[in-house]
């Protein structure tokens, strides 16, 4: 008996008596509302994505996503209580009903969407599996890395994919299983093992910290589609069309050039761009057939921005970690990134 | 009246002379500390050259060549220690979450803990008649102060965090597992089947279970059993699972001292006419602890460090900030083993004075083997 069918049978259960007591559908939304918080669920600490600032709040990427919903749904965008979870945790804490929605680099795979029965509301961050290793191990190529050991975080689709890699190469490797990120680095770092396996977006990050970047390789495979999202649970439409949308709408808006500056401004009067329009408020009714006010998108922008203010600020070129946008371009700009359209 | 004449060679005692300079003074020490023989030459000598190796090597890592002030990773060079970020850190290394502007609640609470501790551990302390109430009264004080209420401004238990975590967390442990291990420990030495049953039932359930498996229990699969309106405190999950764990060693080691006690001392108690709560509480438990002393300080320093683990359920401990300022982007891979090293030192402190006591404790009471 495993943690998914449990978590099934109990999520049913709970439907059906959430349905008895309420006509119609189990609403987040007024969960939500009546709490006054959202219960957010991201990483215990991710260089970029979900860390603490100076005076102990929450930031990143991650992060933000969820203040962009706290402030779209709630309109405060600090109405979040965050609840740090591991990969282990994670699910079952969505499952339970413990979060009502996560935003902690989480892979979208089939399995998860289907079987453990979450809904999926968009990526906001396309990452692939890659590999790190000494230039002094003298290979050029993941595929020769025959017998090397291979420092690696569990309970992800990370450990998954390279077992994959490396059956379907015919070679052999020697995990050395860890913990958390920052063990995983500080073990390669100490040479217990030849190469370290994450995302490529963690490696490109974990390259900087080194005292001599040049002595490291990002190997050029890509071993693995790791689309990263946010993602509620399945059952309840409604709320997952308000998590879906405030994604595209930090998408369109980097789309259509609104920003954290000009959003205020952009929404007092409609203007002449009528998707802009439609999407901030000033012309049709789109709020409404979400469930919230005409204004919810200029809150979730004026929240920490666009898409590209989020990315530049947290882990593109403004931060430290230095990212390029890459295939998290927007698709005008030769990435993958497309939001469909407000209509 | 003599008996006997002495047969002396002096008329007089010689003036008393020092001992031998190879017995006394630093050589002498020396002599029978460190170099009473081959062997404990060899590994007094081996300990200096292990010394030698790490220590000027760590004080130059550590101190001199560190770095104090700066304001982000890159300001720290590669070669000393990065205490830069202590500045601007250190409150949440000890207060976690804490508001800021509340933490002299936390502050007033630890400053009334050295008087509440102290009553309880020592005696021959001014006013302990009302300073052993004031003990009890103490946890109910904290109590209020750190979370709020009447008046006081309510704070979560998500938002305690730092030392000051591993503190509330060990402490409440330690209080209460004592005494529910001694009825645990009574409880598997009764003669009636039910109560022996269900403490040895608990107490080889629990033992034989990690701590973390319970935890995991306690915090993943409660709320899916538990109806979506039943929600009790995460901290206060992971206080019950910490005190309930360290209970059933607690336990075994204080059955351990009640085994100790010779039957004759349960015979007299008997002879006496005194009951059993009354013998155990006058006659046996009194011997029985003391004898226990060691294992249970052993389980209460191990209990102190297990709070530690709190990490899983989203709580961050001195631990969690440690890692946790590992992952700001600012400071990535330049504070691993800097943080680390300040969360080591806090836990040894505590860790150290608890031991320290405990050998105190040992002497104080020793009336037997004088």
């Amino acid at each position: 008996m495993s943690f998914k069918k449990i978590a099934g049978a109990v999520a049913v259960a709970g439907a059906l008596v959430a349905a008895g007591a309420v006509p119609g559908q189990a609403a987040t939304l007024d969960d939500v509302k009546a709490a006054g918080t959202l219960k957010c669920g991201i990483n215990t600490g991710l260089p970029g994505f979900a860390y603490t600032d100076d005076a102990g709040n929450w930031t990143g990427f991650d992060v933000a996503y969820c203040r962009a919903m706290a402030a779209a749904v709630l309109g405060d965008a600090n109405a979040i209580s965050f609840v740090n979870l591991t990969g282990k945790t994670r699910f079952p804490a969505l499952a339970s009903g413990e979060i009502d929605v996560l935003s902690r680099n989480t892979t979208w795979t089939y399995s998860r969407d289907v079987d453990l029965g979450f809904t999926f509301v968009g990526v906001n961050y396309y990452d692939g599996q890659g590999f790190i290793g000494r230039t002094a191990l003298g290979i050029s190529s993941a595929t020769e890395l025959d017998g090397a050991s291979v420092c690696i975080q569990t309970g992800t689709t990370t450990e998954l994919n390279l077992a994959d890699f490396f059956r379907v190469n015919g070679i052999t490797y020697e995990p050395v299983p860890i913990e958390t990120n920052a063990e995983a680095r500080a073990a390669y770092e100490a040479e217990r093992c030849d190469v370290y396996t994450t995302d490529a977006s963690g490696l490109a990050a974990t390259k900087t910290t080194f005292d001599d970047p040049s002595a490291h390789m990002v190997f050029p495979e890509i071993v693995s589609k790791e689309p990263l999202g946010p993602l509620v649970r399945q059952g309840d439409d409604q709320w997952a069309d308000i998590a879906r949308w405030t994604l595209n709408a930090l998408i369109t808006a980097e789309e259509l050039g609104v920003t954290q500056a000009n959003v205020e401004e952009m929404a007092a009067a409609a203007g002449d761009h009528p998707e802009i329009n439609r999407m901030l408020g000033t012309e049709g009714s789109l709020g409404e057939m979400l469930g919230l006010d005409a204004q919810w998108a200029v809150r979730a922008i004026a929240a920490e921005g666009n898409y590209a203010e989020i990315f530049d600020r947290y882990i593109g070129p403004d931060s430290p970690l230095g990212l390029g946008r890459g295939l998290n371009a927007l698709y005008t700009d030769g990435g993958i990134l497309y939001s469909p359209p407000f209509r | 009246m003599k008996t006997h004449a002495f047969h002396r060679s002096r008329a007089e005692m010689l003036p008393e002379r020092p001992a031998p300079i190879t017995t006394t003074g630093v050589i002498g020490w020396l002599r029978t500390n460190l170099f009473s023989s081959y062997l404990s030459a060899a590994l007094t000598l081996g300990s200096i050259a292990v010394l030698a190796l790490i220590v000027p090597g760590l004080i130059e890592w550590a101190f001199i060549d560190a770095t104090l002030t700066g304001e982000i990773g890159k300001d720290c060079p590669s070669e000393g220690a990065c205490w830069a970020w202590l500045d601007q850190r250190i409150t949440q290394f000890f207060y976690g979450f804490y508001p800021a502007d509340a933490y002299w609640r936390v502050n007033i609470c630890i400053a009334l803990l050295v008087p509440a501790l102290a009553y309880m551990l020592f005696d021959k302390l001014p006013y302990s008649r009302y300073g052993r109430w004031f003990s009890l009264a103490y946890p109910v004080i904290a109590a209020i102060l750190l979370v709020g209420g009447l008046g006081l401004e309510v704070v979560r238990t998500d938002q305690f965090g730092g030392f000051m975590l591993n503190l509330i967390a060990g402490l409440v442990g330690i209080v209460l597992s004592l005494p529910i291990g001694i009825l645990l420990a009574l409880g598997r030495r009764s003669r009636m089947p039910i109560v022996r049953m269900f403490s040895v039932g608990f107490i080889e359930f629990i033992r034989g279970v990690p701590l973390i498996t319970l935890l995991f229990v306690a915090i993943i699969l409660l709320p899916l059993f538990l109806p979506p309106q039943v929600t009790l405190d995460q901290l206060i999950r992971v206080m019950i699972i910490i005190t309930v764990f360290a209970s059933a060693y607690m336990a075994e080691v204080i059955r351990g001292g009640l085994q100790a006690i010779p039957q004759g001392q349960y015979e007299a108690g008997q002879a006496m006419g005194l009951g059993y709560w009354q013998s155990m509480r006058l006659i046996i438990l009194p011997q029985a602890l003391k004898i226990s002393i060691p294992g249970i300080v052993n389980t209460f320093i191990g209990l102190f460090k297990d709070t530690t683990l709190v990490i899983i359920i989203g709580l961050f401990d001195i631990l969690g900030q440690a890692r946790l300022l590992q992952t700001n982007p600012d400071w990535l891979g330049k504070v691993d083993y800097e943080t680390f090293l300040l969360a080591a030192l806090f836990f040894f402190v505590i860790c150290f004075s608890m031991s320290r006591y405990s050998l105190n404790l040992e002497k104080r009471l020793d009336t037997t083997r004088r």
